[in-house]
């Protein structure tokens, strides 16, 4: 016994020892530099040493494209570790001034402003993104910006729903619509980010007067993904939806003749609710540098028009055109309420629909 | 009681032992301990958000919760045993291959089997539409996305725990005790009812216990099918509400449905010791004729094709729809990631448990102490991996500044394959323990006091009496953590190195997009590679003959 305890604690520290070097962060030049310099401060690709890590919960699929585009270009390599947004930010904090992480990116402004609101976020003086990102699209403080913008609006049945008979978010609480609404679970944050919105727009009471009367509503249990709200519109479950765009884009795409269409929400009045993808540089980053090109690079014209190939999202420039089937659905005007109002009031939003009972 | 396998650590010194099981224990349990330790953030914000949950919805939740573990192990229980009754002690057309076919659910994934059935008997999917199409109107169908489907989904998943822990607890008895049952005068089923069962019962309540707890633990097939537990209220405390303390302390409370479990499984083990028959009589079946074959043979056939053979053919059907596209050079390094993590982790987990057995039986004072380490050691599977990882990254960061300050060199546990590998036997410490300490109890003392009377050195003892005694248990225990590890996601995608993606991440990014059918590729390959290992543990422990 005590021969195989040897055997193991010596397998232990072998481990330990073989797996420590692998992932040692590297330390650059740059690590030396401030990470808030201002936009004077010419920074080139030359004066980058080491690769730029991400701590991302967007897939890899939909944005390691855009860093080997990047690393193609620059020759400065991005090294992406992905996971979900709750874990992430928590490793980040645990982390410390230890962390590997030089970008936090992430879907949606709420987790953006989470990150930013307990520190682990550094501002940025950039004019390349001041001019490329418009203002309601990144922090107010510059520890955030948004980089792909995602619209959520409403999806209606072709077949039995005439547009003319649609306006806002706020009209689906309406009793015609009885047994005819299908909406995703209140749990995820897109979700929340649209009622967080409504709060600020319209205020605590009126905003859970909606969600009440959308939850009257529903023609069946809350759904797990915009995906299947959509199909239950194709199907007949319901006959109308609140989805993001690119969804209905992936279902588009599966099958090109599916009877539902988007309508945009809220024209005569706020616009459109947006959130965004975006990204910050982390307070404790090592390539901060490397870190800043990048997250400038990503508001340019070719990336900025990737976003749209790769999920069939908006650019947040907007001088840059999304590709055609994204086209396809119509211009809209976005609600330009800072994004930011979604993280301060999420918890709001999230306690509003716990009490609506909206699951 | 002075066991067996305390006699033998008492040979030596106990003290090194004793200082290396509590600092196992203490490795083991740290992340479970950073949960806890977040009762002490108690302020304001805390304290409304837990008198929101109170007014909204935390009983409806704690029902949803205990229906849910209810309800599966009602499904467990029934599968499993009833599977591994007929399989085990009976005969008839089938049964060779159904025995170790009935083991292949246990590869499948929770959240893949949910979304597989939630895309065939949703509204939308194809069941319901050809139900339209015939006769105008599906509203009559059964909601998948409810209390009973979430059951129905599990209970097939899970079980494979109750079926493998039962069965080799019945071929263990062979036909000895159901023939003395019936020399007694009782009729088979009564034998059956009256001795073989109970004295299989702390086997079938450690896999109930096993299931259970990873009933607790569920996020993805609970949120495929949309049905709101203990567990999803701990997501939406740190991801809606932006407070992981108090998404800790529910992760607590969640344990404390565990605790429950784990007293029940124990206090059914405490009402008898059980040892192993001296010789196996090689057993002779109960051979099953005519309608009641027939019956058998059905049973068993429509369990496997339910939690195996539809899901199975829905992804194939998936890979083949959404063509190979998503197969690119990678794969072969995800493969060889979840095979080289699976297998050390098995490996020390079940070796770790094999020390974990034998330090709660050591002798001396502090039993009670050392039963309760161990326990705690073995909670992290009733905690959903997500939440742990956190506990995990928690600890690991503060283990990592201590090293940095006392050695002065970098980061060496987050980020590294040791820190995933330690996440794992974190979580799957209880996998690994059950079946190996049944093992141990199921040695019987008298042969160890005889053998050591005879005055056999220690060396000797173990490699001729404890490791032929022990080696089954611990192949159990080994296999079932190689599954489940292959399975895992939340862990493994928060702490894995970089560049370390497994099958079970290749899954996630596309099931976190809602993306079924890119999903089902590397479903599949999961899938098949953890049929290897299933396989295995199969031909290691098919009924001789």
């Amino acid at each position: 016994m005590f021969g195989q305890i040897r055997f193991l604690s010596t397998t232990l520290i072998l481990l330990l020892a073989a797996c420590s070097d692998s992932n040692t962060p590297r330390v650059s030049e740059a690590s030396a530099m401030p990470a808030e310099t201002t936009g004077q401060a010419q920074t080139s690709a030359a004066q980058v040493s080491g690769p730029v890590v991400v701590y991302s919960s967007r897939q890899e699929y939909l944005i390691k494209p855009l860093f080997d585009r990047f690393t193609e270009e620059t020759g400065i390599t991005v090294q992406l570790q992905t996971g979900e947004e709750g874990p992430l930010i928590a490793r980040l904090q645990a982390e410390g001034k230890d962390t590997f992480a030089d970008m936090l990116y992430t879907v949606d402004a709420g987790n953006l402003w989470a990150a930013a609101d307990k520190g682990l976020l550094v501002p940025l003086q950039s004019d390349v993104l001041q001019a490329n990102i418009p203002a309601h699209l990144r922090d107010p403080d510059n520890r955030w910006f948004g980089l792909s913008v995602r619209a959520r609006t409403i999806a209606y049945s072709t077949e039995r729903v005439r547009p003319t008979e649609l306006s806002t978010y706020a009209a689906l609480a309406d009793p015609k619509w009885m047994g005819r609404l299908c909406l995703r679970t209140s749990r995820k944050v897109y979700n929340m980010s649209l009622v967080a919105t409504m709060i600020d727009r319209l205020g605590v009471e009126a905003a859970q007067a909606v969600v009440q009367g959308w939850v009257n509503n529903l023609a069946t249990r809350v759904f797990s993904s915009d995906l299947l709200v959509i199909e239950a519109i194709a199907a007949g479950q319901c006959d109308v939806g609140i989805v993001n765009t690119y969804y209905l884009g992936q279902a588009q795409q599966k099958r090109p003749d599916i009877p539902v269409a988007l309508f945009w929400a809220n024209q005569e009045g706020s616009g459109v609710h947006v959130n965004i993808s975006g990204a910050g540089i982390t307070t404790h980053a090592k390539n901060p540098t490397g870190a800043r090109l990048l997250l400038e690079w990503l508001s340019t014209a070719e990336p900025q028009h990737m976003f749209s190939e790769l999920n069939l999202e908006y650019p947040a420039n907007p001088d840059i055109e999304s590709v055609d089937l994204v086209q396809s659905w119509g211009n809209f005007r976005q609600d330009n309420i800072n994004v930011e109002s979604t993280g301060r009031l999420q918890s709001e939003a999230v306690k509003l629909m716990d009490r609506a009972d909206y699951r | 009681m002075a066991s067996a396998a305390g006699k033998l650590s008492s040979q030596g010194s106990n003290l090194p032992f004793n200082i290396l099981g509590l600092v196992l224990v203490a490795l083991v349990a740290l992340p479970v301990l950073v949960l806890f330790s977040q009762w002490a953030t108690l302020g304001n914000g805390e304290q409304e958000i837990w008198q929101h949950l109170f007014d909204t919805k935390l009983d409806r939740l704690t029902g949803n919760t205990l229906v849910l573990v209810l309800g599966v192990g009602v499904g467990v229980t029934v599968l499993g045993v009833s599977l591994a009754f007929l399989l085990s002690m009976c005969e008839f057309p089938g049964r060779r291959w159904l025995d170790w076919a009935l083991m292949l659910p246990l590869a499948i994934p929770g959240y893949v089997m949910a979304f597989v059935y939630l895309g065939l008997l949703s509204f939308a999917g194809p069941v319901q539409g050809w139900i339209r199409a015939q006769f105008g109107s599906s509203n009559w169908f059964p909601d998948i996305r409810s209390g009973p489907g979430v059951i129905i989904v599990l209970s097939l998943v899970l079980y494979p725990y109750v079926y493998m822990l039962a069965r080799s607890s019945f071929l263990m008895q062979g036909r000895n005790l159901l023939d003395a049952g019936r020399s007694l005068g009782l009729d088979a089923r009564s034998a059956f009812f009256r001795v073989v069962l109970p004295v299989a019962r702390p086997a079938i309540a450690g896999g109930l216990a096993l299931a259970l707890m990873e009933t607790l633990a569920d996020f993805g097939a609970v949120s495929v099918l949309s049905y709101d537990t203990f567990t999803t209220a701990i997501y939406n405390a740190r991801d809606g509400l932006f407070n992981q303390a108090v998404a800790a302390q529910l992760a607590t409370l969640l344990l404390g449905f565990a605790i429950i479990v784990l007293v029940l499984e124990q206090s059914s083990r405490k009402q008898a010791r059980y040892t192993q028959g001296e010789q196996q009589r090689p057993m002779k079946p109960i051979q099953l004729t005519g309608p009641g074959a027939w019956l058998a043979c059905l049973w068993c056939l429509l369990v496997l094709l339910v939690a195996f053979i539809i899901p199975v053919a829905q992804l194939v059907l998936w890979v083949f729809e959404s063509g190979a596209g998503e197969f690119d050079s990678r794969y072969p390094e995800y493969l060889w990631h979840t095979l080289a993590l699976a297998g050390i982790a098995a490996a020390l987990a079940g070796f770790l448990a094999l020390l974990l057995s034998v330090f709660r039986r050591m002798k001396g004072p502090g039993g009670t102490f050392r039963s309760l380490c161990v326990r705690f050691a073995t909670m992290g599977y009733a905690i959903p991996g997500s939440v742990l990882a956190m506990g995990i990254i928690v600890a690991f960061t503060y283990v990592d500044r201590t090293l940095i300050q006392l050695l002065g060199s970098g980061p060496l546990l987050v980020g590294s394959v040791f820190s995933l590998i330690l996440a794992y036997i974190t979580r799957f410490m209880a996998a690994a323990y059950a079946p190996v300490d049944a093992a141990i109890d199921r040695m019987k003392p008298s042969m160890i006091e005889a053998a050591r009377s005879l005055g056999t050195p220690p060396a000797r003892l173990l490699r001729q009496l404890y490791l032929p005694a022990l080696w089954p248990g611990f192949l159990t225990a080994a296999i079932i953590v190689f599954v489940d590890v292959m399975k895992e996601m939340p862990a493994t995608l928060i702490i894995r190195p970089y560049d370390w993606d497994t099958l079970a991440v290749r899954v996630y990014q596309f099931t976190a997009e809602g993306q079924w059918e890119r999903a089902a590729l590397p479903a599949l390959t999961l899938l098949l590679v953890g049929l290897i290992p299933v396989i295995v543990l199969v031909r290691k422990s098919a009924r001789p003959g």
